[in-house]
């Protein structure tokens, strides 16, 4: 076979490289389409209002929506802060050494555990040593753990970002280190944590393998965190799989979709603003 | 009298800063707490059992009969490496092609459309892929190369687009950190985009593409509700791509919910070998990325 000269070479990469990349994003816009499209007709407000009937044969998606939110809500109730202070004190208290050496691996490592050992590992601990049962007590700190690394990213790249000269103004007119971080550097890396925090609510929202071992799969209305609630992901996951009610699976995915997209459109609004304001 | 209580209000101030230090010291070891407590779990559960019925037939038993108390996990072992390889084979393609058209043969307006549809990718969930490939592959692979269609080859396309984020994003990384001038000085001896991407870009990003596949390998050896739904569970090592195949993570979800005694134990064991594998890949993408910090 002849050698292609280098010209013809580029066009043929360029050209298949593009197509590799339309066939990614064409699989993306199939997927929710495909979904939407079936999911649609059987979303309406009583879909979303009624409780779930006869093991979700019938009936919406009430109590599961309560579950997903309450669930999301407890979890980040406790990586938020946890996740903030750990970039606040890896960006402006330390400056490398081993001690953040250390930090960052435990924070890369734990992004890096399958979903499935944080639901082993939320299962013996919250759920049978701890005693909280399967409940949104368990679930919630199982993926209050599972967020934690995201939650630290994101907030450590929005305050580095906030421009040096802020400090350096803030500390020449006296303020200490803590009132530089809480009224200067805080402040204006707000929209860039929250960005971060949005994402990982997208992230728990999605979340299956963990949540089904701590947070169990009842679909009655939970009445406290001790109770055990099941989320939109597993009520899908149980409806798709045990073929329940292929009608009800697909509004509940075009529910989670519907979700995903809005929380991805949210946070890349967020952030482009954010950006926007410091460059 | 005015200068001694300013002096008081000033080493107050200090002093809550220095509790405001400490505070946030033990706040930051949360990850890494967290990490230690998950891995204490998981290996006080998992590993008494796996010297009790001996390393060795856990880890290369061919047999899956936990009622009868017969432990070997060689099958779900090979399965995920199996789902994990044929997953890169997709993956490492794809991802890597969208890596470059984002960074090198794109206008910035084609960009802003197209990665924050890849970054989509990410975030749809995994039951979602597992209903996809159940409803549009799996009939397909069967009416087209017949078997069961839940089989390796299945799941290996399922999580091949499942880790096309992970690799996207840190190859992008990557390239976008080479320094401008080298895509000029090779733009300036002439030669083409994909010259430049093939002889420059590339092995200047090696590191960063290297640990962003090996992230992506985590990714798929990890995934668990996915697998479930696509790759047929037969504990067995598969005979062909066609076969179904069971991994470590779905030994794991499947039998978790009315597992008991010995039977548990031996699935947190399964939990103990993942954990191993996934700190193993950690480990190298840590270090791979972080040598290419130390040498720009």
């Amino acid at each position: 076979m002849k050698r292609l000269g280098p010209r013809v070479e580029q066009k043929v990469a360029q050209a298949g490289l593009w197509t590799m990349t339309l066939v990614t994003v064409g699989v993306l816009l199939f997927i929710i389409f495909f979904i939407l499209r079936r999911g649609l007709p059987v979303l309406s407000l009583e879909f979303l209002t009624a409780n779930p009937a006869d093991m979700g044969k019938s009936g919406g998606i009430f109590s599961t929506i309560v579950g997903t939110v309450a669930l999301s809500f407890m979890a980040i109730l406790i990586a938020a802060p946890l996740g903030v202070g750990t970039a606040i004190y890896l960006t402006e208290y330390t400056w490398g050494g081993p001690l953040t050496r250390v930090i960052r691996f435990g924070a890369e490592c734990l992004a890096g555990i399958p979903s499935i050992i944080f639901g082993l590992f939320g299962f013996i601990l919250f759920v049978t040593k701890l005693k909280f049962g399967w409940s949104i007590l368990s679930g919630g700190l199982t993926m209050a753990f599972m967020l934690l690394p995201t939650i630290i990213r994101t907030s450590e790249e929005a305050i580095k970002s906030v421009p040096p000269a802020y400090r350096t103004v803030s500390f020449s007119l006296g303020s200490t280190k803590w009132q530089t971080v809480t009224r200067v550097v805080l402040p204006s890396a707000l929209p860039g944590i929250v960005t971060g925090i949005v994402l990982s609510v997208g992230r728990s929202i999605g979340e299956t393998a963990a949540t089904i071992f701590t947070a169990g799969s009842a679909l009655r209305m939970p009445t406290s965190i001790f109770s055990s609630t099941r989320t939109m992901s597993v009520h899908f996951y149980i409806l798709a799989r045990e073929g329940i009610s292929m009608s009800n699976a697909y509004g509940t995915a075009a529910v989670l979709i519907i979700a995903i997209l809005g929380i991805n459109i949210l946070t890349y609004y967020l952030m482009n603003r954010f950006i926007k304001k410091y460059s | 009298m005015a200068m001694k209580t300013k002096k008081r209000g000033k080493n107050r101030l200090e002093r809550n800063d220095r509790l405001v230090r400490l505070a946030l010291l033990v706040v930051a070891f949360s990850a890494v707490s967290v990490l230690l407590v998950i891995t204490i779990f998981i290996v006080q559960q998992g590993t008494p059992i796996m010297f009790k019925y001996g390393l060795k037939s856990f880890l290369a038993g061919g047999n899956w009969y936990p009622s009868e108390k017969v432990f070997g996990l060689w099958p779900m072992i090979v399965g995920s490496l199996f789902v994990t390889a044929g997953a890169l084979v997709i993956g490492i393609p794809f991802g890597l092609a969208c890596a470059v058209v984002l960074t090198e043969f794109s206008s910035k307006k084609v960009r802003r459309v197209i990665k924050p549809v890849i970054e989509l990718l990410a975030g749809i969930p995994s039951v979602v892929y597992g209903f996809m490939g159940v409803i549009i592959l799996v009939p397909f692979i069967r009416q087209t190369f017949g078997g069961p269609g839940l089989s390796v080859l299945a799941a290996s396309i399922v999580l091949g687009i499942m880790i096309l984020p992970t690799i996207i994003s840190i190859s992008v990384d990557s390239l976008q950190a080479v320094p401008p001038s080298y895509r000029e000085g090779s733009i300036a001896l002439g030669a083409t985009r994909w010259q430049t991407v093939k002889m420059v870009l590339f092995p200047a990003a090696r590191s960063g593409i290297i640990a962003s596949i090996i992230l992506g390998m985590g990714r798929a050896i990890g995934e668990t509700m996915a697998t479930i739904m696509i790759a047929g569970n037969a504990a067995e090592i598969p005979r062909s791509l066609l076969a179904p195949v069971r991994t470590l993570t779905s030994n794991i979800a499947l039998e978790m919910s009315y597992a008991t005694g010995e039977h548990r134990e031996a699935l947190f064991a399964t939990g103990v070998i993942l954990f191993v594998i996934i700190m193993v890949l950690n480990t190298i993408a840590n270090a791979t990325s972080s040598r290419r910090r130390r040498q720009p």
